[in-house]
């Protein structure tokens, strides 16, 4: 039992220093996407609502278990296509800057 | 590995797959040429996550997994798409308060499967001790975020809301979470103890977003995020889920990242923003900076004035604010430096880091109107720059400029770091009138003989510049 709950403890421990890792070298250009991807990940709960929620007997009860499960969802969904939004405007170099007209 | 079924063993290698997609995702973060396809290898992993834990469903429960599913997918697909990136702030807020009210009720379910009312001796602590972390930082963390939408959707004021003796109010409600927690891992009627911490939750989640307000919402966006992390990975420990454990350590890692990057932005510790109730010290120091600063006269220009010193300047820095974003003046302004650039002008973007609403913001709002973003220069780049520079332009841009935060110790901002637009050869204020900024200083710049203002609104003046240097 605490050697599983030791085991888990590493694990989590050793995520977040390659998390501090990997995310200090985003520029701050990147840090709304970083921000609404990371955003996206927590959505991972829900593997955690499905869990509870796709159950014979769902402790929460039907209504609450929906409730758990479109949470979860709209933060996964909504969280990736904001971020593939945002990251389509990042352009390298100038379109002919000329022409400009307000428009993409 | 006799004891896990075959069934279990390809579940568990999926979210090992499903862990290593967001961290090579996140790491191809690192560059906007490979960003959106380290978001594209983050969503491959959810997927499959998701997929193969779905085919561990009871078959009579598919349907209410399949409604959460579909509702979830479609206003999460809707709100992203229709959002404006000036909204961006109070969207990542709202998704994340959904992250965290789903945590909070998975481990509440968790919760209820282990109590046994007829039981005799208490649930084992390591479990209930990582549920109630679990839903207690889920649904500070809901509550928070919600309040934060609220703010930045201006549905409330976005201004500090401060009562006296509110950091008490909220030690004791903190205090009592801790006691209802401290009993359901004791096995003191855990059943109803659970839910006053629950409830108590929320109720702190809401209190302790209420002080916070104006600029320090970067940072508590931030924050937020890094609750919802932790309560994502607690929630890992709760069910044994090595990939909620792996994600929600990560989410946590940036979001404290972050938070603290801001913190440093502006000079302040986090306790400082969580306890300083900014506003409340700044309405008085305000009104004592206009009465010191009644003196100085500011002038005024014409946009011909502007347009043709901006025309026959070598280097322009433009340094743009959330009043830009307000006035909608990106694509103007991305006009205005197209053809400052046909007349031979360097043009580049000055950022500080608190520029908008959350960190990076106003990245996105340039990137979101064309402007490349090698033009887009951080705070620590673009100083050295100033003194060579023939006229800064700021525009919608205040406390981030105001020297005061350099030079006068009793402003509410001294200490923070800004950008030496002072150092420039001429300032160009773009401003709708001389009311002061979202943090409410007073502005010493604008009565710098070097400066002049530009009244009206952003767009419109931006406009006009761009047509009368076209002219020219």
């Amino acid at each position: 039992m605490s050697e599983h709950l030791l085991t888990e403890l590493t694990i989590f421990i050793l995520a977040v220093f390659v998390g501090i890792e990997v995310i200090s070298k985003v520029p701050t250009t990147l840090h709304t996407p970083l921000m609404s991807a990371t955003n996206a990940i927590h959505g991972i709960v829900l593997v955690g609502a499905i869990l509870v929620a796709g159950v014979e007997d769902p402790k929460l009860g039907w209504f609450l278990s929906i409730v758990v499960v479109t949470l979860a969802s709209l933060n996964v969904f909504g969280g990736f296509t904001v971020t593939e939004r945002m990251l389509q405007m990042f352009k390298p170099r100038a379109t002919p800057p000329a022409q400009g007209d307000g428009k993409q | 590995m006799t004891d896990v079924t075959v069934a279990q063993f390809i579940v568990d290698a999926i979210y090992l797959i499903t862990g290593v997609c967001f961290i090579v995702g996140l790491r191809l973060l690192s560059s906007p040429k490979t960003a959106r396809l380290g978001n594209r290898i983050a969503a491959a992993g959810m997927f499959v996550a998701v997929v193969a834990t779905a085919f561990e469903m009871e078959p009579s429960a598919w349907w209410i997994v399949l409604i959460g599913v579909v509702l979830g997918a479609a206003g999460g697909i809707y709100s992203a798409r229709a959002v404006k990136m000036t909204a961006m702030p109070q969207m990542v807020a709202l998704f994340n308060g959904a992250g965290g009210g789903a945590a909070a009720m998975v481990s509440t379910a968790e919760f209820l499967k282990l109590y046994d009312p007829a039981a005799t001796s208490g649930m084992p602590p390591d479990q209930t001790i990582t549920i109630m972390l679990s839903s207690i930082i889920g649904s500070l963390s809901f509550a928070g975020s919600i309040i934060a939408f609220l703010k930045l959707q201006e549905l409330m004021t976005g201004r500090p809301i401060t009562y006296p003796g509110q950091q008490v109010v909220n030690a004791l409600v903190a205090l009592a979470i801790v006691g209802c927690a401290v009993c359901v891992v004791a096995g003191v009627s855990p059943l109803a103890t659970y839910f006053v911490a629950f409830g108590g939750a929320l109720v702190l989640g809401v209190l302790f977003v209420l002080p916070i307000g104006g600029a320090d919402m970067p940072v508590i966006i931030s924050l937020l995020n890094s609750f919802t992390g932790l309560a994502a990975a607690m929630t890992g420990f709760v069910l044994g889920n090595n990939v909620l454990i792996i994600s929600g350590a990560l989410v946590g890692a940036s979001g404290t990242l972050l938070t603290v990057l801001m913190g440093k932005a502006m000079n302040r510790s986090i306790t400082n923003v969580l306890f300083g109730a900014f506003g409340a010290i700044k309405t008085a120091a305000g009104g004592e900076a206009a009465a010191g600063s009644s003196g100085g006269s500011v002038r005024a220009a014409t946009a011909e004035d502007v347009a043709t010193m901006l025309a026959y300047a070598k280097q322009v820095v433009i340094v743009p604010g959330y009043g830009m974003a307000v006035a909608q003046a990106q694509h103007s302004v991305r006009d205005l430096a197209a053809q400052l650039e046909k007349k031979g002008v360097e043009v580049k973007y000055a950022i500080h880091p608190v520029a908008g609403r959350m960190p990076g913001h106003m990245n996105v709002l340039l990137a979101e109107a064309n402007v490349p973003y090698p033009q887009l220069y951080d705070m620590e780049d673009i100083n050295p720059e100033f003194p060579r520079t023939d006229v800064a332009l700021i525009i919608g841009a205040n406390d981030v400029t105001n020297p005061a935060a350099r030079n006068v110790p009793s402003s509410p901002i001294y200490g923070m770091p800004i950008l030496d637009v002072d150092k420039a050869a001429n300032i160009v204020v773009l401003k709708r009138s001389m009311n002061p900024g979202f943090a409410g200083i007073d502005n010493p710049l604008y009565e710098d003989p070097k400066t002049v203002m530009l009244f009206g609104d952003a767009k419109k003046s931006v406009d006009e510049l761009a047509a009368t240097v076209k002219s020219l």
